[in-house]
């Protein structure tokens, strides 16, 4: 996600500056009030841990590709997020200068994408409340599950922020003739699933911290961590039955409007917004020839058609479809990942 | 050899080309860091179809690799970091902007092809700058024009020492990869079995290690803020190095330099 100085202009390169400083002016202030002398090295060795540690490669089982570790909220759950953003700002200047990776120019935007809704986003809205919360219940099992909810939500939540600001920034900058809408319609499913692991595995290395030196991690209720409710089993449990009823009960507020990718192609003329890239809803809209054909076989060999029960309009069967759709996903993951294993082995 | 590896020799690289000899190498950091930023800025700031004048550009950076007697090719190969996400842009360009800008012979050329390679250019051009800072300024001397221009000293210190800490934990964290692949043969990373244990020991021994850093350098006499031993003073060279090269990007930024010397040859 590391922007290039080509993809930006100076105004959006400025005004992205200009918010990276506010940020790291803020966390200077608060890290020289908090006046803890011991936290630079702390900070040093953790970012060049960081460095290191996005370059180790993580096997994913089942496919064959591997996944790297989350640095933005690695950083706020072992330092706290205003020290946790000043080591990211250290580790992507020196990625910038030493390998190229990320310009001198869109240093500002890219320690806004990566560092900022790393450490600041990823700490206050999800790693403090889940971890003073009693999510899961008391004990060591209940503390690993809340972990690991923290560190996937982070990391898919602060990624996707970050890559709609890619895109935002690109698209203002007036660089790219790629539509917004499709931009974003690009960028956002793939970091998805970087998100999902990068988030897997941070919090496999913040479970075993916890598991070895407890106090090293902020907001954690260290006189739980001797008992042991739950196993790592039933919290996996209730994470697949909260993840349920996440889809389930989220698919129920699924808007029916056209999406970013509708509007962006063919307007929304009740909005005023005729022409947005001047196609003609007629000839590639959901009223054109070919769609109507694609719409008849949809329909003969969807069970579930608009998600819901075929012939009914009830809520019910919109959550139905949202717990189906999922275990569907998972099902299709599954098969192509075995299908990725398998014809490895058969090359090997 | 593995990712961490590469990276290790990179950074030896380029600080084995920071402290070569040459007329760029004696410049003040301070004024090569002032015109880096100046040339990056004013090489992005032209506009997507203005390919012939953002071309000229390229004198800056051909003219220093010379000076500063390093092959432009070190510095190339880093390219394959920048250009994917430069490309994945770019290359919508041709696809969606097909209007027709200028014909060559019989073939005409649409805006989005001359707005892709102005995109790539620019990618290639702000590369090539700031690898001539970092390679012709050692690490130190970048920490000390950044205090000059007084961006805080904790965020300084703190760059100094992780750029010092990344070369150890790299090195240690490379051992133990290739320690871990010589026991799993055949197996392209790290097991899902050791993704914690595996970054986690490293990162608990890190800390020890911060425990350690702190009392040696507490005991060096470290109050706050580190002097810096040898910081060049910026000079007049400096003074007229810094401005004459943003009078330059100046310059050829408002004046089309390319058509008046292009309407020297052709009518």
């Amino acid at each position: 996600m590391h922007m290039a100085d080509a993809l930006l202009a100076p105004a959006v390169a400025g005004t992205m500056y200009a918010f990276s400083a506010a940020a790291a002016g803020h966390s200077i202030y608060k890290l020289r009030k908090d006046d803890d002398p011991k936290k630079l090295p702390t900070m040093a060795v953790s970012a060049a841990l960081v460095f290191a540690g996005q370059m180790i490669n993580y096997t994913i089982p089942g496919t064959g590709s591997s996944g790297h570790m989350c640095g933005g909220m690695l950083l706020s759950a072992l330092l706290g997020p205003q020290a946790g953003f000043l080591s990211m700002i250290v580790v992507l200047l020196i990625q910038c200068l030493f390998f190229a990776d990320g310009g001198l120019l869109a240093l500002g935007a890219n320690i806004w994408n990566m560092a900022f809704y790393g450490c600041f986003v990823g700490y206050y809205l999800i790693w403090r409340p889940l971890m003073r919360g009693r999510l899961f219940g008391e004990g060591k099992g209940a503390q690993r599950g809340r972990i690991i909810l923290a560190s996937v939500l982070g990391c898919i939540i602060t990624l996707q922020l970050g890559a709609f600001s890619v895109v935002l920034e690109t698209s203002l900058s007036g660089i790219t003739e790629l539509p917004f809408g499709g931009f974003v319609a690009l960028m956002q499913p793939i970091h998805l699933a970087i998100g999902l692991v990068e988030g897997l595995i941070t919090a496999a290395v913040l479970c075993f911290v916890y598991e070895s030196r407890p106090e090293l991690l902020r907001d954690i209720n260290i006189s739980a961590a001797g008992k042991a409710r739950h196993s790592l089993k039933t919290t996996i449990a209730i994470l697949a039955v909260l993840a349920l009823v996440v889809g389930g009960g989220l698919s129920l507020l699924a808007s029916s409007n056209p999406d970013g990718l509708e509007w962006a192609l063919f307007g929304n003329a009740e909005e005023g917004y005729s022409e947005n890239m001047g196609l003609d809803e007629d000839d590639y809209g959901i009223s054109s020839s070919a769609a109507e054909k694609a719409e008849s076989i949809q329909e003969s060999t969807s069970f579930l058609p608009d998600y819901s029960f075929a012939d009914s309009d009830s809520p019910v069967g919109t959550t139905v479809s949202g717990i189906v759709g999922a275990a569907v996903v998972a099902a299709v993951a599954g098969v192509i990942c075995a299908a990725f294993g398998f014809f490895r082995k058969r090359k090997a | 050899m593995n990712k961490l590896e590469t990276a290790l020799r990179d950074i030896s690289e380029m600080d084995r080309l920071a402290v070569k000899s040459s007329p760029v190498h004696g410049l003040s950091p301070l004024a090569k860091l002032l015109v880096t930023v100046a040339y990056i800025a004013v090489t992005v700031s032209f506009s997507k179809y203005q390919l012939s004048r953002l071309f000229i550009m390229i004198i800056y950076p051909l003219l220093m690799f010379s000076a500063s007697g390093i092959k432009i090719s070190t510095c190339l190969y880093k390219l394959r970091i920048v250009l994917p996400l430069v490309a994945f842009v770019g290359l919508f360009n041709p696809i969606f902007d097909r209007s027709p800008m200028l014909r060559i012979g019989g073939v005409a050329v649409s805006s989005g092809v001359i707005s892709m390679i102005t995109l790539m250019l620019k990618g290639v051009f702000c590369l090539m700058a700031s690898f001539l800072l970092i390679a012709t300024t050692p690490m130190d001397s970048i920490c000390a024009a950044l205090r000059k221009l007084h961006v805080p000293s904790m965020l300084v210190t703190l760059l100094l020492l992780t750029y010092r800490y990344i070369g150890v934990l790299t090195q240690e964290a490379a051992v133990m990869s290739d320690a871990y692949a010589l026991r799993a043969p055949g197996q392209k990373g790290i097991h899902f079995s050791a993704w914690g244990s595996f970054t986690g020991q490293l990162l608990l021994r890190s800390m020890d290690r911060a425990e350690e850093l702190y009392t040696s350098m507490q005991i060096r006499g470290y109050r706050g803020e580190f002097p810096y031993a040898k910081s060049s003073p910026f000079c007049g060279r400096d003074a007229l190095f810094a401005a004459v090269c943003i009078g330059i990007f100046v310059l050829l930024r408002f004046v089309d330099v390319a058509s008046l010397v292009g309407g020297l040859f052709v009518r």
